[in-house]
């Protein structure tokens, strides 16, 4: 049977699977959230199932939401060639839960997990290979959490002297400028200009200020 | 590192590890490949990767949408417009824009200039790891042909940075077209002659045949995409399945290897030129004739320069433009395009801001090398070069 509607998908994800927390559409992509402990068990399901058939792990990614208790998601773009369809899995982690990996279902995936270790610091139990990949050797951190300053903490240069590559703190001759883009034009209810503290203050007869 | 003992019967060589680049012209840029031999059989493959890692990813989070658009350009440099054509997809889907028709001929058109000119290089400097010199020296001639292409229309060579979102940044000069179909008419005598030079060549093929070979299974498990997947017998081509832009309107075909090895892998390059060549043409005979390149929205789009000149509404559109950007609709999209390696994508996260939350980029060489591994195991130390020529790596994509 083919499936015609990604809908489709959803509700028959969300009737099989007691893993499967909740589904979302978004700009017309499916978006399934997942237990993180059954992620291994909801990928497995969607790769072999007749109506799934998600024979491709495409990407694995992580990404940071600081302000999250689980600050970490991990984002899974499964492809089905079979039907010509796609699916997003997410699963959240923070920064000591270990995601279970999903080297065993794809092994495409032992490289995407090393990238997202290295980049965010998210631990998968079980990669047969989890050491850093696009770091230096020795680095120290994890660069794509919003936390990390984009110039990073080291430089380095080649020292004419000591005749190597030497590693020093980072040294900006400026500030790195961050612009505040959020328009006053279009943000009015939330940023007070200077002297319009007033603004919204109620006069004594109930009438807004002019 | 080799350490050899001498026991009574025979000599007995311990496996040994053997350092390949980063400094190799055959490893395609800065690949170092830690290799456990066993005498002249490659045991085990280990890519070290990020001696060329830049931080894209992390930098575009501070751009705004049009300043990430460069970026693109600069990860696989051989083929620049097919990935800003990715980045353009999906900021385009968040935004809900349309391209108008023109604007999407023209992309489709130089999408495929791209794929001829990394095909030409690809088949071209792998010829030359193995062994063939000739090549790669006929086909650079060729290519700076469509160089000057993308230079008369963006005024880079390599850097376009012609795509944006919401259509392309300008429209052909005068007379390119024409051009361009001259060149189409030009190229597959030239493809013959190539074609003349390996096919048959019996060097070109004991180094090829039979070597690194991928079975259908493999491929998909190791999330093989573009001439890889179909070298293996897959015929999946994004172009076809989902198609974007205006390549629903387009006839071609999709040609796809029967033995999932090297060579296999160089005959479908060479017939995906080919086809290539007929979708350009198609492009150059359907493209409506004029009208707009990039969205009306000015919104989006800066008004044309003329018009900044005397308008003042124009002149706030085109500062606003060039100074904050436009704010893009909280939401997140995966937007997948039929790069020349395989199936490149951009995963965007956006929060309504005029800087993209996250953007990770899902480049096809990064998956082909991880299985170099498993496509040399059990091969010769020579035989690696081969099958890194025919991976087609670069490492502006890998490291990112």
């Amino acid at each position: 049977m083919a499936l015609p509607t990604l809908r489709d998908l959803a509700d028959y994800l969300g009737q099989l699977d007691p893993d499967v927390i909740g589904h979302d559409m978004v700009c017309g992509e499916l978006i399934v959230r997942a237990r993180r402990g059954a992620i291994v068990r909801v990928l497995t399901f969607l790769r072999d199932d007749a109506n799934c058939q998600f024979s491709q792990l495409m990407d694995l990614c992580g990404a940071d939401y600081p302000e999250r208790e689980e600050r970490f998601d991990v984002v899974y773009n499964l492809l089905s060639l079979k039907h010509n369809q796609r699916i997003r899995v997410k699963v959240t982690t923070d920064e000591d839960t270990p995601v279970p990996s999903v080297a065993g279902v794809f092994p495409t995936a032992t490289w995407f997990e090393r990238e997202a270790w290295d980049l965010f610091g998210i631990f998968f139990s079980d990669n047969p290979d989890l050491r850093r990949i696009l770091t230096d050797y020795g680095f120290d951190g994890h660069p794509l959490r919003k936390e990390f300053p984009l110039t990073g903490y080291t430089e380095l240069r080649y020292d004419e002297e000591q005749k190597r590559v030497v590693y020093e703190p980072v040294q900006l001759q400026q500030d790195f400028r961050v612009f505040d883009f959020l328009s006053p034009w279009e943000g009015m209810t939330t940023v007070h200009l200077p002297g319009d503290e007033k603004a919204d203050q109620e006069t004594e007869d109930g009438k807004a200020a002019p | 590192m080799t350490t050899t003992e001498a026991p009574e019967a025979g000599v007995k060589i311990r496996p040994y590890s053997v350092n390949f680049g980063p400094q190799h012209p055959a490893a395609h840029g800065v690949l170092r490949l830690v290799l456990e031999m066993d005498g002249e059989v490659v045991e085990r493959a280990d890519p070290h990767i990020g001696l060329l890692h830049r931080g894209t990813e992390k930098l575009i989070e501070y751009k705004t949408y049009l300043q990430a658009v460069p970026y693109f350009d600069r990860l696989d440099y051989m083929a620049p417009m097919c990935q800003e054509h990715a980045f353009a997809l999906a900021v385009e889907k968040l935004l809900g824009v349309r391209v108008p028709e023109r604007g999407q001929y023209i992309r489709v058109l130089f999408s495929e200039i791209t794929r001829i000119l990394n095909h030409l290089l690809n088949v071209t400097t792998f010829a030359l790891d193995v062994g063939a010199t000739t090549p790669s020296l006929w086909a650079f001639e060729e290519r700076e042909v469509l160089f000057e292409f993308c230079e008369r229309v963006s005024g880079a060579r390599m850097h376009c940075a012609y795509f944006r979102p919401g259509g392309v940044h300008q429209d052909m000069p005068a007379g390119l077209a024409d051009d361009i179909w001259a060149y189409t008419e030009r190229l597959p005598k030239f493809l013959e002659e190539l074609e003349g030079l390996l096919t048959e060549n019996r060097i070109f093929k004991q180094r090829t045949v039979d070597i690194g070979v991928v079975s259908r299974d493999d491929a998909l498990g190791w999330g093989f995409s573009g001439p890889m997947l179909r070298a293996s017998g897959v015929p999946w081509d994004l172009r076809k399945a989902q198609p974007y832009d205006v390549y629903d309107r387009m006839d071609f075909d999709i040609p796809t290897g029967t033995t999932g090895d090297c060579y296999a892998r160089y005959l479908v390059r060479m017939e995906e030129m080919r086809q290539s060549l007929r979708i350009m043409r198609q492009c150059l005979t359907e493209m409506p004739k004029d009208g707009p390149v990039k969205a009306i929205d000015h919104k989006v789009s800066p008004p044309p320069r003329g018009e900044m000149k005397r308008s003042m509404e124009a002149l706030i559109h085109h500062f606003k433009l060039y100074t904050e950007g436009y704010h893009v609709p909280a939401g997140e999209t995966y937007s997948a395009v039929e790069s020349v390696k395989g199936e490149f994508a951009v995963y965007v996260v956006s929060d309504g801001t005029n800087k993209p939350y996250r953007c990770h980029i899902r480049s096809p060489g990064y998956v082909h090398l991880q299985a170099l591994d498993l496509m040399s195991k059990g091969h010769m130390l020579a035989d690696v070069v081969s099958i890194i020529g025919a991976t087609d790596i670069v490492f502006g994509e890998i490291d990112r």
